[in-house]
């Protein structure tokens, strides 16, 4: 059997899976629609969201960014796990105890405003658009793969598979289908990794590989690394290169966006108690941790094999010609995504960092004009299997895996944004008497103007997918985080200082993303690079935790400003911050 | 609901927790995993050094122990004070 037909009997296989079990959880449940995981246990809950939570990004782009970074880019690692820590402790109860569905909805009755409503409403639409755009593009570069098509085609294509899936809507809900694409995905996770760890360090725990000895060289296997990289003139693998402060702000804004975006906070809204809301965030971050222990082993490993497959006799020797290369690299050729162009002319693919000063003595003796290799940062997860010549079922598994990831991230955002525009703009703001058909037809063009918009932009996008979804987390961290944690903890912040806080983080953030990245991410129209951002080593995708600093400190100045909140608000803020009662805030 | 004394006590106890809580979190994160790095680079673990460990494994690994540790100490302090759930 070839490698397509497997690559489609596995994603076939599995989407019957998701498919079956939507079907036979809802025959039973239908009642229970909205209230998925109420009932469940916090270990199933807990495994139902990090399916929600890990997403394209986590799957098919961390761990390439990390392999061609190295140590910078550990804020991915620090940041998405860290969040988790923060939604348990200063969110998590408190909102099971105040016991409403949606994020807006517990921002409009704490800051006892319609106004704060809509505009939690606006900045939860912002937030996820950005991050849709990071899955779709992911989702492309899986499509583009498997079918053997170009990567615009296997965006079309996967916008049209999302956009089916998240309008069938039930399946989000039901907590069953996500802990079947938890499996799924940890599964095709983990056995490549396991398969490359044996064969580089013969030890079948990928997290301990990364830092025992790799079997080839006699060397720890990062020294292996840090040593072929560098004779490549690329930078130290485990040294830290960019700026300290922006590493620093942009693991803050990771794990700040963590705890703000809406997919992620409702799952929390609908455990059984208080105490098992706590447990949740522990369960899912045991989850989530089993994908990103392994994550950095998979980045360093897989960097390893792509420098021995392009120098098989080692660096200092001639690298392969392009005749001989295998045919992973001729399947990736297909979609765009890995391209040669030979600047020497002499049929041999050299590939090393061709923008080090300190290395260009060394490429002029050798005669190479030019890295001739460019390789998408995306498609090494994907890629990795066939790298390190696994079996076809292996690399089958790893499609699988990957559009689990996406399409149940994707899915439960654009419910998340089409929730939000029908029932809280649409029913609870502009027509409050509009029909149920007409709430979910409003739901449907939501949703497919989410899609179109995302699609359109992941064509062009802002940066690789887990760069953009940084973004968005970013989006999240300095509008939403600071609206939630200030309405728990804080008995002094208003209406007014919750409105113009999250107006002033959600817009100081979005222009200085827009001035780095274009305009509505439009290509072209940026005024700054990353490369040199506008304020010092401050990056875009780092901004989110001034954001968030800008949000807490507008809405301490206009709430001391202003009138305090009245007795009603005060003593609601008193019953979230205690468990005792909670069980009347279910009943709906 | 009233403010009682138990409720202000408990409050505080919570705050308290994690308060202490946040300090760790941070610690290995910002501090050993990237601020502090240098100062560990002479602890050498699998080929590289303690920090690289911390930003890339320990951190994640001091997370977990942080919540359940956390879920754990809140729940006893909810029966401690009489403000759980029945």
């Amino acid at each position: 059997m070839d490698q397509y037909t497997l690559n489609l009997l596995f994603v076939g296989a599995t989407f019957a899976l998701y498919i079956g079990i939507a079907i036979w959880a809802r025959a039973g449940s239908t009642s229970e629609f909205y209230a998925a995981g109420r009932g469940v246990h916090p270990v199933t809950n807990g495994m139902a969201t990090a399916a929600d939570w890990m997403s394209a990004a986590s799957f098919i782009s961390m761990a390439g960014l990390i392999a061609f970074t190295g140590y910078d880019n550990s804020s991915f690692l620090m940041g998405w796990t860290g969040g988790y820590v923060l939604l348990a402790m200063l969110l998590a109860p408190y909102l099971r105890k105040f016991g409403k569905f949606t994020v807006p909805e517990f921002i409009g009755d704490r800051f006892y405003s319609p106004t704060a409503r809509m505009v939690a409403v606006v900045c939860l639409i912002v937030a996820s658009v950005t991050y849709v755009i990071g899955q779709m593009t992911g989702v492309g570069v899986a499509f583009s793969r498997f079918l053997e098509v170009d990567n615009a085609t296997g965006l079309y294509i996967g916008a049209a598979v999302v956009f089916i899936y998240a309008v069938m809507g039930g399946m989000k809900g039901v907590t069953y289908t996500q802990v079947a694409q938890y499996v799924v995905l940890i599964t095709a996770y983990t056995i490549p990794a396991v398969f490359i760890s044996l064969q580089l360090t013969g030890n079948p725990i990928p997290a301990l590989g990364l830092f025992a000895e790799h079997t080839a060289s006699g060397l720890p296997l990062l020294e292996r690394l840090d040593q072929v990289v560098q004779e490549l003139g690329f930078a130290e693998y485990t040294g830290a290169q960019g700026s300290t402060l922006n590493m620093v702000l942009f693991t803050l804004s990771l794990m700040i966006g963590t705890a703000g975006l809406p997919h992620v906070i409702i799952r929390f809204f609908t455990v059984p108690r208080v105490a098992d809301a706590r447990w949740s965030a522990g369960w899912a971050l045991v989850f989530i941790a089993l994908l990103y222990l392994t994550a950095p082993a998979v980045g360093a490993m897989a960097r390893l094999n792509l420098i021995d497959t392009v120098y098989p006799n080692g660096t200092a020797e001639a690298p392969i010609a392009y005749d001989d290369r295998p045919v992973w690299m001729q399947n990736w050729e297909v979609t765009g995504l890995l391209t040669f162009n030979d600047a020497n002319g002499d049929g041999l693919i050299q590939w090393y960092n061709a923008g080090s000063e300190s290395f260009a003595a060394t490429a002029a003796e050798r005669g190479w004009a030019g890295s001739e290799l460019s390789v998408n940062r995306d498609i090494l997860v994907l890629a990795n299997p066939e790298i390190a010549n696994l079996p076809g079922w292996v690399i089958a598994l790893v499609a699988a895996g990957g559009l689990a990831a996406a399409l149940s991230t994707a899915a439960g955002l654009l419910l998340a944004i089409s929730g939000a525009i029908s029932h809280d703009l649409i029913k609870g703001q502009l027509n409050p008497n509009i029909s149920e058909k007409g709430e979910l037809l409003w739901a449907r063009i939501a949703m497919a103007g989410a899609v179109v918009v995302a699609t359109y932009l992941g064509l062009n996008p802002p940066g690789f997918a887990a760069q953009t979804v940084a973004l968005a987390f970013g989006l999240a961290a300095a509008s939403i985080f600071p609206a939630l944690m200030m309405g728990i903890f804080s008995k002094r912040v208003n209406n007014k200082g919750a409105v113009w806080g999250m107006l002033a983080g959600l817009i100081v953030t979005l222009v200085y993303i827009f001035l780095h990245k274009g305009w509505f991410f439009i290509p072209g129209t940026n005024t700054f690079t990353d490369a040199d951002p506008l304020l010092g080593p401050i990056k875009s995708t780092s901004f989110g935790a001034i954001g968030a600093l800008i949000n807490f400190s507008v809405a301490y100045v206009v709430s001391n400003a202003t009138e305090e909140p009245p007795q009603e608000i005060i003593d609601l803020v008193e019953s979230i911050r205690v468990p005792r009662g909670a069980g009347a805030a279910q009943d709906h | 609901m009233a403010e009682t004394p138990s409720n202000n006590e408990y409050w505080a106890a919570n705050i308290r927790l994690v308060t202490w809580s946040l300090v760790i979190w941070a610690t290995v994160s910002f501090g050993f995993g990237i601020v502090l790095r240098p100062l560990l680079s002479g602890i050498a673990v699998g080929g590289t050094d303690l920090g690289f460990w911390f930003a890339q494994q320990g951190s994640i690994i001091v997370f977990l122990v942080l919540i359940f540790f956390y879920a754990w100490r809140m729940n006893k302090l909810d029966i401690q004070h009489g403000v759980d759930e029945e």
